[in-house]
C-alpha cells in the first residue's frame, strides 16, 4: 500500500462517525509528571448503544438451555463451523471477537455476562441515561460519571475533556468543561470573526465558554493532525486499504446505512489506532469515551455471521486497534465495554430479540491478572430468568465500574459511593476485577 | 434607550420564536394583530405540500428495490463504475428530498404552519439510518404526517403508525402472531417466525403515553400481538416486507393487513380488553392511547418544551393539557391554545436553534438559500453539524434542547458556515437592515453595534447570524 493511501487522522474519524462511532476524550493539557504510577493510568469507555446482546458475545453454549432458547441465533458449540471461542467449560466468545479471545487467552480480557443497571424499565433512553449519568433512576442526575470521577481524581489540577462528534455524551458532561471536536468540512477563514463574537459573547453563560472551548480545541486538533501527520511518516501504515475512505463515501454510508461489514471494521481499526495514537502523544488525554450505536436487534440478528457478527466485528477491530496502537502503554490501560441492558434469553418471531435486562460487559487490560467471569452467572433456566423473559441480573453495573476505578485509577471509596455514583452504597465495589 | 413597544416585540416573537425565522417584512406584517397573524396559518387540510419530482413511497420503495438488486449483480461482477452510478441514484433520490423540503422552509409565508410540521414529523421519527427507510423517509413525511397535522391526534397517530416507512423501521412489517395460522403452520414453524415487539413499545414510549405511562412489559406484548398483521405489501418478491415470499395483491410498498400472520384471541392493554377482529384490534388500541390522559401529558410537556423552554413554565404544559382532554386531541384547537398562552410570549428567548432551524432561518434573512442551489453541500453541512435531515440517530428523534446543540464544536462549525453565508447574502442586501428586518425589537444594542462596526459587508451577516439573539428564539 502507498503512502497516499494511508488513512489521515480526520478521513479515519470521519469514517468512523459515519459507521456510528464516536470517541470522547478526558486528559488533561497541563499535566505534571511528578504524579505518581497512577498518572500512567488509562481508562477507555466503550458504550455499545442500542442493547448489545449479551448472550451472543459472550455465549454460555455450555448452559443447557441455551441452545434451545435461542434456536436459529444460538452460537454454535465449540470447534464447529462459526461456533463459540472457548473461554470455559460454559462460555465462549463471539467468533467475530476473535481479538478479545486472543487477549482473555492471555489473561487480559474478562467478560462480567450478568451485569445490569439499577434501571428496568428496559427503555433505551432511560437505560442509557442511567448508565452514562451514574444515578439510581434516569433523569436524576444530569452530569456523567466519568466527568464526576475526573472532579474527583483531581479538584486542585487542571483537566481537560474533549469529545470528538458533534455532540457531547453525558458520560462527560459536568462540572469539568467538556470541549468537542468533530471531522468536517466546516472551518472558517476569518480570523476577526471569532474576537468580535467573544465580546459578543461575554456576557452569555452558554454561549461563551462553548466558543472559547471550541476554538481552543479547534487549534488543539490543528496541533494533533500535524503531530499525526509527522508520525505517519515514520509509523507503519495503520491498517488495510478499505480505511481510506475519502468524505464523500462517509456521505455515502450514512445516507445508505451499514456499508461493508470488511471496510466498517478497517474503518474501526484505524479509528482505535488513531485514538491510541492521541493519548500515547505529549498531553494526550488519559480517559476516553467511545460510543459504538446500533445494537438494536429486533430482526435478523444472524447468529455466528450476519448483522449482529457485522457490529460485533467492528468492536473487535476497534479494541485490537486500541490493544496493538497503545504499544507498551497498553499495560496501564483498562477498556470496559458496556451497554445499556441486554435481550431476551428466546429469540423472537423475526430472527431477532427484544429488551431485556442483564447482559455482558467486557474488562481487558494489558496489566490484568488472570481470573474467570466476574460475577455470577444466574443460569438460563426457566424459573433462572428475570420475568420469564431475561438474563437475570447478578451484579450492578456501578459495582463493575466502581471496581475498575477503584482498582485501575485509585479513585478513593468515599468519592465512589458519593459524587460519583450517588446513593450507591447497595452497589458494593467488585474486588478483583482489574487486579 | 426607549423600551420597545410591547407589540413590536411580539411581532418578532411571532416571526423568530412561532415561526422560522423572519423574513423582510414579516415582523411589519405580524405587527398589527401577533396572535391573529399565527392563528390565520392554521387550517384543516394541514400542512403544504414540498413541491418536486419527489415521488411516493410505493414508487420510492420499488425504485429502491431495484437500484438494490442491480447493485447486488454488480457487486457480483465486481463493475465498480456501475455500481458508483447506482450508489449515487439512491442517494440523489434522498437529497432531493432534503432539498425540496428545504426550499418550502426558506420561502413559505406561514412559517409557523411548517414549524408545527417539523415538530410532529420529529415526534413520530423514522430514520434513513436504516437502509430500506432511506428511499422513504421523505415520503412518509409527505404522506403521514402533513396532511393531518391540525387533524385529531388520533388520525395523525393512525397514519403514522401505518404508514410502510413506520412499519419497516421499528421491525413491524415481519411480526408475525406465534399462534396464527401463519406462525402455526409446519413452514411457519420451521422459520422460526413470530413476534417483535418494536413498534409496540416505542408508540407507547415515544408516540403516546411515555415511559411514565403507566404500562408495563405486559402491555407492550399485549399489544405487539395486537399488532400483528400491520404489514407491507411486497408484490413478488418486492421491497422490505421480511420474510413474506407470497404474491401479495396490494400494490407493493403499501400498507396491508395480514390476516393470515395476526395473533387471534382477545388482548388485554393498560388494564382494557380488546375483542375485536383483526385489524380493527390494534387501530382500537391505538385510539385508546391517543385518549390517555399520560398522552395528553407527554404531548403538552414536549410541546412546551419546544416553543418555550428546556424547562418549560408548568402552567403552560397544564393549559396545553387540558386543551388536549377538552377537545379530544384536537391538534388546531391545541395550536391556539399555545399561541394563547401568555407564557409562550416571553420576553426571554430561551430556546437554542437546532443546526436546521438555523440554517433555515439564516436563508430567510435574505432570501439567499446558498445551500440549496447545491443541495449536495447541504447535506454535506447538514451532516457536519450533526443534523442530516431524515436521519435522526434513534425513534426517539432529534434532541429539542441546548444542552445537545450548544456544544464548543457545534457553535465552531455554525461559525464557518456564517462566515461562508455571509459572503453570499452580502451581495444582495445591507447588513444592518437585514439585522433589523430579521429580528425587529428582539436586535440587541450591542449585535447592532457589532453588526455596524463589522470590517465588511460579509462579516456584518456573519455577526448578525452569529449573534446570541439569532441564535436563539
Amino acid at each position: 500500500m502507498n503512502r497516499q493511501d494511508q488513512p489521515t487522522r480526520r478521513s479515519a474519524l470521519a469514517t468512523a462517525a459515519a459507521l456510528g462511532v464516536s470517541v470522547s476524550f478526558l486528559g488533561r493539557t497541563a499535566y505534571a509528571a511528578a504524579d505518581g504510577a497512577l498518572a500512567k493510568k488509562k481508562l477507555i469507555v466503550i458504550i455499545c448503544r442500542g442493547a448489545m446482546d449479551g448472550l451472543s458475545v459472550s455465549p454460555p453454549v455450555g448452559d443447557p438451555n441455551y441452545a434451545a432458547l435461542r434456536g436459529r441465533i444460538a452460537i454454535a458449540p465449540f470447534g464447529e463451523k462459526d461456533g463459540a471461542l472457548k473461554l470455559d467449560s460454559t462460555f465462549g466468545l463471539h467468533p467475530a471477537l476473535a481479538s478479545v479471545h486472543r487477549l482473555a487467552l492471555a489473561g487480559q480480557a474478562r467478560i462480567a455476562p450478568a451485569v445490569a443497571t439499577p434501571d428496568r424499565a428496559r427503555s433505551h433512553f432511560e437505560a442509557q441515561d442511567v448508565l452514562e449519568s451514574g444515578g439510581v433512576a434516569a433523569y436524576g442526575v444530569s452530569s456523567g460519571w466519568l466527568n464526576r470521577t475526573l472532579q474527583a481524581m483531581a479538584p486542585a489540577r487542571k483537566i481537560e475533556a474533549l469529545s470528538v462528534g458533534t455532540q457531547a455524551p453525558l458520560i462527560l458532561r459536568g462540572p469539568v468543561q467538556a470541549a468537542s471536536w468533530s471531522p468536517g468540512g466546516l472551518e472558517g477563514r476569518d480570523e476577526r470573526l471569532p474576537r468580535i463574537l467573544a465580546d459578543l459573547y461575554a456576557k452569555d453563560p452558554l454561549l461563551g465558554p462553548a466558543l472559547a472551548s471550541g476554538l481552543q480545541t479547534q487549534g488543539m486538533a490543528h496541533a494533533a493532525a500535524a503531530l499525526a501527520k509527522a508520525q505517519a511518516a515514520e509509523a507503519q501504515p495503520m491498517t488495510g486499504a478499505g480505511a481510506a475512505q475519502s468524505d464523500a463515501m462517509v456521505a455515502a454510508a450514512s445516507a445508505q446505512g451499514p456499508a461493508n461489514p470488511r471496510a466498517n471494521a478497517d474503518a474501526a481499526h484505524s479509528m482505535g489506532a488513531t485514538v491510541a495514537r492521541f493519548m500515547t502523544g505529549a498531553n494526550g488525554p488519559q480517559v476516553v469515551a467511545i460510543s459504538v450505536d446500533n445494537f438494536d436487534t429486533h430482526a435478523n440478528q444472524g447468529a455466528g455471521t450476519g448483522l449482529l457478527a457485522g457490529r460485533l466485528s467492528a468492536l473487535d477491530s476497534l479494541i485490537d486497534g486500541l490493544s496493538t496502537g497503545l504499544g507498551t502503554e497498553w499495560a496501564n490501560t483498562v477498556i470496559v465495554v458496556s451497554t445499556e441492558f441486554g435481550r431476551t434469553a428466546r429469540v423472537n418471531g423475526t430472527g431477532g430479540t427484544d429488551h431485556g435486562t442483564a447482559s455482558t460487559a467486557l474488562v481487558l487490560g494489558g496489566g490484568m491478572k488472570r481470573g474467570g467471569i466476574i460475577g455470577d452467572w444466574p443460569t438460563l433456566q426457566q424459573a433462572k430468568l428475570f420475568e420469564n423473559r431475561d438474563t437475570a441480573p447478578t451484579l450492578d453495573m456501578r459495582s463493575l465500574f466502581k471496581g475498575v476505578l477503584s482498582e485501575h485509577l485509585g479513585v478513593e471509596r468515599q468519592a465512589l459511593d458519593g459524587s460519583i455514583f450517588p446513593d450507591s452504597q447497595v452497589a458494593q465495589v467488585a474486588m478483583g476485577v482489574t487486579a | 434607550m426607549a423600551l420597545p413597544n410591547p407589540s413590536d416585540l411580539d411581532a418578532a416573537i411571532a416571526a423568530t420564536r412561532f415561526g422560522l425565522g423572519a423574513r423582510p417584512g414579516e415582523i411589519e406584517a405580524a405587527r398589527a394583530d401577533p396572535r391573529g397573524f399565527l392563528k390565520a396559518q392554521i387550517r384543516p387540510e394541514g400542512a403544504d405540500q414540498p413541491q418536486g419530482d419527489l415521488g411516493n413511497s410505493a414508487r420510492n420503495l420499488t425504485v429502491f428495490e431495484s437500484l438494490r438488486k442491480e447493485r447486488k449483480e454488480l457487486k457480483a461482477e465486481d463493475a465498480a463504475a456501475e455500481l458508483k452510478q447506482v450508489q449515487g441514484q439512491i442517494r440523489e433520490m434522498a437529497i432531493e428530498e432534503m432539498a425540496a423540503r428545504g426550499r418550502l422552509a426558506a420561502a413559505t409565508p406561514a412559517a409557523f404552519r411548517e414549524r408545527w410540521t417539523l415538530f410532529w414529523a420529529n415526534h413520530f421519527t423514522v430514520s434513513a439510518a436504516k437502509g430500506v427507510v432511506a428511499p422513504i423517509a421523505g415520503a412518509f413525511e409527505r404522506e403521514a404526517i402533513r396532511p393531518y397535522v391540525f387533524s385529531r391526534f388520533e388520525t395523525l397517530l393512525l397514519a403514522s403508525s401505518q404508514h410502510p416507512a413506520m412499519l419497516l423501521y421499528l421491525d413491524q412489517a415481519p411480526s408475525v402472531g406465534p399462534n396464527s395460522r401463519a406462525g402455526a403452520s409446519a413452514q411457519g414453524q420451521r422459520r422460526g417466525v413470530g413476534l417483535n415487539e418494536n413498534l409496540a413499545r416505542e408508540i407507547m414510549e415515544l408516540h403516546t403515553v411515555g415511559v411514565d405511562g403507566g404500562y408495563s412489559q405486559a402491555d407492550v406484548t399485549e399489544f405487539a400481538r395486537a399488532l400483528t398483521g400491520w404489514s407491507v405489501a411486497r408484490g413478488q418478491g418486492g421491497a422490505g416486507g421480511g420474510g413474506f415470499r407470497s404474491q401479495d395483491r396490494g400494490q407493493p410498498g403499501t400498507f396491508m393487513f395480514r390476516p393470515l400472520a395476526h395473533e387471534p384471541g382477545v388482548r388485554r392493554v393498560l388494564g382494557r380488553t380488546y375483542a375485536q377482529d383483526g385489524q380493527l384490534q390494534a387501530w382500537t388500541v391505538l385510539k385508546d392511547l391517543a385518549a390517555n390522559r399520560a398522552t395528553a401529558r407527554h404531548i403538552a410537556r414536549k410541546l412546551a418544551i419546544h416553543f418555550v423552554a428546556d424547562d418549560p413554565p408548568p402552567a403552560l404544559v397544564e393549559r396545553l393539557q387540558q386543551s388536549y382532554l377538552s377537545s379530544g386531541g384536537r391538534l388546531d384547537r391545541l395550536a391556539e391554545t399555545l399561541i394563547d398562552s401568555p407564557e409562550a410570549w416571553s420576553p426571554t428567548a430561551a430556546k437554542f436553534k437546532t443546526p436546521y432551524e438555523f440554517l433555515v432561518s439564516s436563508w430567510r434573512v435574505s432570501g439567499a438559500t446558498p445551500d440549496l442551489d447545491n443541495p449536495r453541500k447541504f447535506a454535506g453541512s447538514m451532516t457536519a453539524l450533526g443534523q442530516r435531515p431524515f436521519s435522526a440517530p434513534s425513534p426517539k428523534g432529534w434532541a429539542d434542547d441546548a444542552a445537545e446543540w450548544a456544544s464548543p464544536d457545534g457553535l465552531v462549525k455554525r461559525m464557518a458556515w456564517s462566515e461562508a453565508a455571509g459572503k453570499v447574502m452580502a451581495q444582495g442586501m445591507d447588513p444592518v437592515q437585514a439585522a433589523q428586518s430579521a429580528l425587529g425589537a428582539r436586535l440587541s444594542p450591542e449585535s447592532a453595534t457589532a453588526i455596524a462596526r463589522a470590517e465588511t459587508r460579509p462579516e456584518a451577516f456573519a455577526v448578525l447570524l452569529m449573534s446570541p439573539e439569532f441564535q436563539r428564539r
